[in-house]
């Protein structure tokens, strides 16, 4: 009998977990006990924070500052309101349907002209890709409904042969927990797969993935459109959430507040990006009730001393523990 | 064919006024690596203290001074306080801080001024008759103003001694350091002189359009395409592009409206780095 090969020696992962099912089930009861206005809060941030987490996989695990997520963004929106405003009766599958496409075309776009430059010239060109949307978006009044965007109803929740009835606040949290949860999963496993690891390795050096033998473009590619994808999943969401698509969450703004969720939570942990846009929404909520619009002149501030301070973020201590 | 000569005026005016911006922006990136979000914002500040000067005053030539140096002092402060501390860090945090530093000036803005638009009142008088066209005076001064700064800023980095030393910091930063040149003071200063710039373009352009507290983006964006086409931290290269965007987005103007007048803008910098990363009118790099 020869012995059996000693298994490779793996981070302990249980305190990822115990961590990782009571944060779960604190959100599954959150709604059950918020009032009203912080149960909203609660849906709105894991949208936010799904969106945040999807220019992660660029920012954090890829090294490329994307500054054109709202075009993925807007662009689920409107597939959403495309769909809902379309098809009789309203259905939630085909809204995350054409929002998925809608954001994927456009991600196709961007990542294709986009990932042949490097560093800023990349973050430049995302910029000016999702104002290029933002422009056909605002001035196509006929199709876009222009300034004032589109607004719809919501569908009804279908699981077919199952389930279906009218969405409440708590059931439609609890469908945007399920839908990010499954996301954070599903992009916490593509960054561990070796697809994941040559990401990785384009952050840590380019021209030595390059040397080894690896498509650099191709990678990028993939993972703009990944990213892309779930950028206009959280679209899709927010479409939902608030029966509406404008042409102001495809504008710059909303690209820049995902880069400020993704420095202030830490970037490639995926659930930073999570912490940040909480911390920056709930910034925002304490600021606004006594400083109204101005509240971003604390949180600017707040933000550039953590990005001199605290460069890794909230979270940024845990990267390690949170990638095992 | 009227319209065709009035774009043509429209866009040369433009692009000297866009060519004042881009050169701060080319200047600030070329010698720290920094990419200046806040550019159009410090503008946006500079027409804002000049149209308020000019309220009190009424003297327009002094509202530019003042404007310039008031900014000036403020980019100091700016890259004092937020730029130095990331100098040696990944040029992308420094995007990063000073977006942070937009989003406070345009709320800054917001809170000092209001919403409203302002005007700045025309400096030069009257108009000029081109064959049967009317076109006014004062853009013509204000190009020619904006030929003279950026005209004044090539002879300086040209012959002027601390321009000399400007030019060494861009080429070699730690033997500049090395030959004696207070490479920080450097900085600084080149900050200080990119942001009295985008002072003096902003109250140059007041007339134009007045003054909101949103306009810094829309120059920002198209301070950054210049850039770009005209090659990253080329001066001559980013003015040449300046006019050249400037003019292509006058012409296309005549077809659409100028809101989808700026794609025209955009495509070129996409064909641009698609094709010429380099930079459109720069010699092709051996």
């Amino acid at each position: 009998m020869t012995a059996m090969p000693a298994a490779r020696p793996r981070p302990p992962a249980a305190g990822y977990w115990i961590g990782f099912t009571v944060v779960v089930v604190l959100l599954v009861i959150a709604p059950l006990v918020l009032p009203p206005f912080w149960q909203r809060f609660a849906t709105e941030i894991l949208v936010w924070g799904l969106l945040a987490m999807s220019s992660d996989i660029l920012i954090g695990y890829t090294g490329m500052v994307s500054f054109g997520h709202s075009a993925f963004f807007g662009l689920g929106m409107y597939g959403a309101a495309a769909a809902l405003l379309t098809a009789k009766p309203p259905s939630l599958g085909l809204a995350l349907l054409y929002g998925l496409v809608a954001a994927g075309a456009a991600a196709v776009f961007v990542a294709y002209f986009a990932t042949r430059l490097r560093d800023i010239y990349f973050a430049i060109s995302t910029l000016v890709f999702s104002q290029i949307f933002y422009v056909i978006i605002f001035t196509w009044t006929e199709v876009t409904g222009g300034e004032n965007g589109l607004t719809f109803g919501q569908p009804r929740l279908t699981i077919p042969g199952l389930w279906s009835d009218r969405f409440t606040p708590v059931t439609f949290h609890w469908f945007v927990l399920a839908v990010v949860v499954l996301s954070y999963l599903l992009v916490r496993r593509i960054t561990q797969s070796p697809f994941g690891m040559v990401l990785q390795s384009i952050r840590e050096n380019e021209p030595r993935t390059r040397a080894i033998g690896y498509h650099v473009e191709r990678y990028k590619i993939v993972a703009v459109m990944l990213s892309g994808l779930f950028a206009g999943l959280s679209g899709v969401l927010y479409a939902l959430q608030n029966k509406f698509a404008a042409p102001d969450f495809v504008f710059f703004v909303v690209s820049g507040e995902v880069v400020i969720f993704n420095v202030m939570g830490g970037m490639g942990t995926l659930v930073g990006p999570f912490a940040g846009a909480a911390f920056f929404l709930l910034l925002r909520e304490g600021l606004s009730r006594f400083l109204t619009e101005y509240y971003l002149i604390p949180l600017g501030i707040i933000f550039i001393i953590m990005i001199i301070f605290l460069p890794q973020g909230l979270l940024g201590f845990l990267r390690r523990r949170l990638n095992t | 064919m009227d319209q065709i000569i009035i774009q043509t005026l429209h866009g040369l005016v433009n692009g000297m006024v866009l060519a004042m911006v881009a050169s701060g922006l080319t200047l600030i990136f070329g010698i720290m690596d920094v990419v200046n979000f806040a550019h159009g914002d410090l503008l946006m500040l500079g027409a804002f203290v000049g149209a308020s000067v000019l309220g009190v005053t009424g003297n327009y030539w002094l509202a530019l001074l003042v404007a310039a140096v008031v900014i000036a002092v403020l980019g100091i402060l700016l890259q004092v306080t937020t730029l130095r501390p990331l100098i040696g860090r990944d040029p992308l945090t420094t995007i990063l801080a000073t977006f942070g530093v937009s989003l406070v000036i345009q709320k800054y803005a917001l809170w000092q001024w209001g919403p409203s638009v302002r005007r700045i009142s025309e400096p030069v008088p009257g108009e000029f008759t081109l064959f049967h066209l009317q076109y006014p005076w004062y853009r013509v001064a204000t190009a020619i103003m904006a030929g003279l700064i950026i005209g004044g800023l090539w002879l300086f980095l040209k012959y002027g001694k601390y321009g000399i030393w400007i030019r060494a910091t861009t080429q070699d930063r730690v033997m500049a350091q090395a030959m004696g040149i207070p490479v920080p003071l450097v900085h600084t200063a080149v900050f200080a002189i990119g942001s009295a710039m985008a002072a003096a373009s902003g109250v140059l352009f007041g007339p134009f359009a007045g003054v909101t507290q949103t306009m810094g983006f829309d120059f920002t964006l198209r301070a950054f395409i210049v850039v770009v086409v005209g090659g990253m931290g080329n001066l001559g290269g980013s003015i040449l592009a300046s006019i050249f965007v400037s003019l292509l987005e006058a012409y296309a103007a005549i077809v659409v409206s100028p809101a989808q007048a700026v794609i025209v803008s955009f495509v070129v910098l996409v064909l641009t780095m698609l094709f010429r990363p380099t930079g459109l009118f720069v010699p092709t790099p051996k």
